[in-house]
């Protein structure tokens, strides 16, 4: 099983990014997360290049979540809400509307920020606007505050309750994920 | 046990700045506690009267994003109000070792009376100087003081408590 992970950062140290590589070491069996690096390639969205075929760093990312089970999205957070390169993403994604990559596709969200509250506001933009584009959202929150101190030299979360919070979400969206693929066969 | 009100010392005492820190800690999240310090703090007992302050700029945190977020405008005003003071107006030692202060706190420019409550021990430092160790702390409503920073959480809750815990840890040494 294969789950796709989106960070929200470009930055080369963003601690999304390590969020991500921390929930990839803490997968249940046989399931692989995957990085996708390609979220700066994307031009802004406009519907004058919303056309078949698509650009191609868009068909890559569409593809990219096509042939994911689930998606795991970390997200930064800018001025109380989701960071622009995260958001012009998913409207790629969320396109064409109904029939798009993200629909029905099970997804969780994370977030890690340098701040005290881990990108709280953010995370709850990003499962809002998932389920506008009909994604399968996990109604749950990972808030990874002050994340510049948040991960051990193993890359793994620090803080035991935080870690073992994190194991549990991507082991739901493993499962859920799971499901989704079942029902597909 | 019988509680004897100790005689507080005429002296002149000062804080031993290596052994003295200003601390507080805060609820957010509903849980979870935030807790910091200052690194720059001065104390001193004279007349028994304490005083003391903390260099708003030296809060210890190395986030810098972080800490200008505290130092700005939201919390603590910096550029206006660059020192939190306080002045004792009454100190109550008892021979069990419990020490209450009474005084006034100012933090962003604003003064408000304070109970502060703890523990002091007396005694020599391997230098052969005359110590006054005294740990105390007190609650307040940053918002008395004019911190009245919040953010409402996608679930309805307050991000930041409005309690703030301020202890103060002091060694104060008797002057020659």
């Amino acid at each position: 099983m294969r789950i796709l992970g989106i960070s929200g950062s470009l930055r080369r140290d963003s601690h999304n990014t390590s969020l991500l590589r921390a929930a990839a070491m803490s997968l249940p069996s046989g399931v692989e997360l995957e990085l996708f690096d390609g979220l700066g390639d994307l031009p802004h969205y406009n519907a004058d290049i919303d056309e078949d075929p698509a650009p191609e760093a868009v068909a890559r990312l569409r593809e990219a979540i096509a042939g994911a089970d689930g998606v795991l999205v970390a997200t930064p957070e800018f001025n109380g809400s989701i960071p622009g390169v995260l958001k012009n993403a998913l409207d790629w994604a969320s396109r064409p509307f109904p029939d798009n990559a993200l629909r029905g596709m099970p997804v969780a969200v994370v977030g890690a920020s340098t701040g005290l509250f881990g990108a709280v506001w953010a995370q709850a933009e990003v499962r809002k606007v998932l389920q506008t584009i009909g994604a399968d959202v996990i109604d749950s929150e990972l808030p990874v505050g002050q994340a510049h101190v948040a991960f051990g030299d193993d890359g793994h979360l620090a803080d035991a309750g935080m870690r073992h919070a994190l194991e549990g979400l991507v082991a739901v969206l493993a499962t859920r994920a799971g499901a989704a693929e079942a029902m597909a066969i | 046990m019988s509680i004897t009100l100790q005689q507080v010392p005429t002296d002149t005492y000062t804080a031993d700045p290596v052994h003295s820190s200003f601390g507080f800690g805060v609820r957010y999240n509903g849980v979870a506690t935030f807790r910091s310090s200052f690194d720059k703090v001065d104390a001193q007992l004279a007349d028994r009267v304490l005083t003391g302050s903390a260099d708003v700029r030296s809060i210890v945190i190395d986030e810098p994003r972080f800490k200008g977020h505290l130092l700005a405008d939201d919390f603590f005003d910096v550029e206006n109000t660059p020192t939190i003071t306080f002045r004792s107006t009454d100190i109550r030692l008892a021979e069990d070792g419990t020490a209450e202060l009474d005084g006034d706190l100012t933090i962003r420019g604003v003064t408000k009376p304070v109970t502060a409550k703890g523990t002091f021990a007396v005694g020599g430092d391997a230098f052969g100087n005359d110590r006054i160790g005294l740990e105390v702390q007190t609650t307040v409503d940053r918002r008395e003081f004019g911190l009245n920073w919040q953010m409402t959480k996608p679930d309805g809750s307050e991000a930041l408590a409005y309690d703030v815990t301020i202890s103060a840890e002091l060694q104060l040494v008797k002057q020659a």
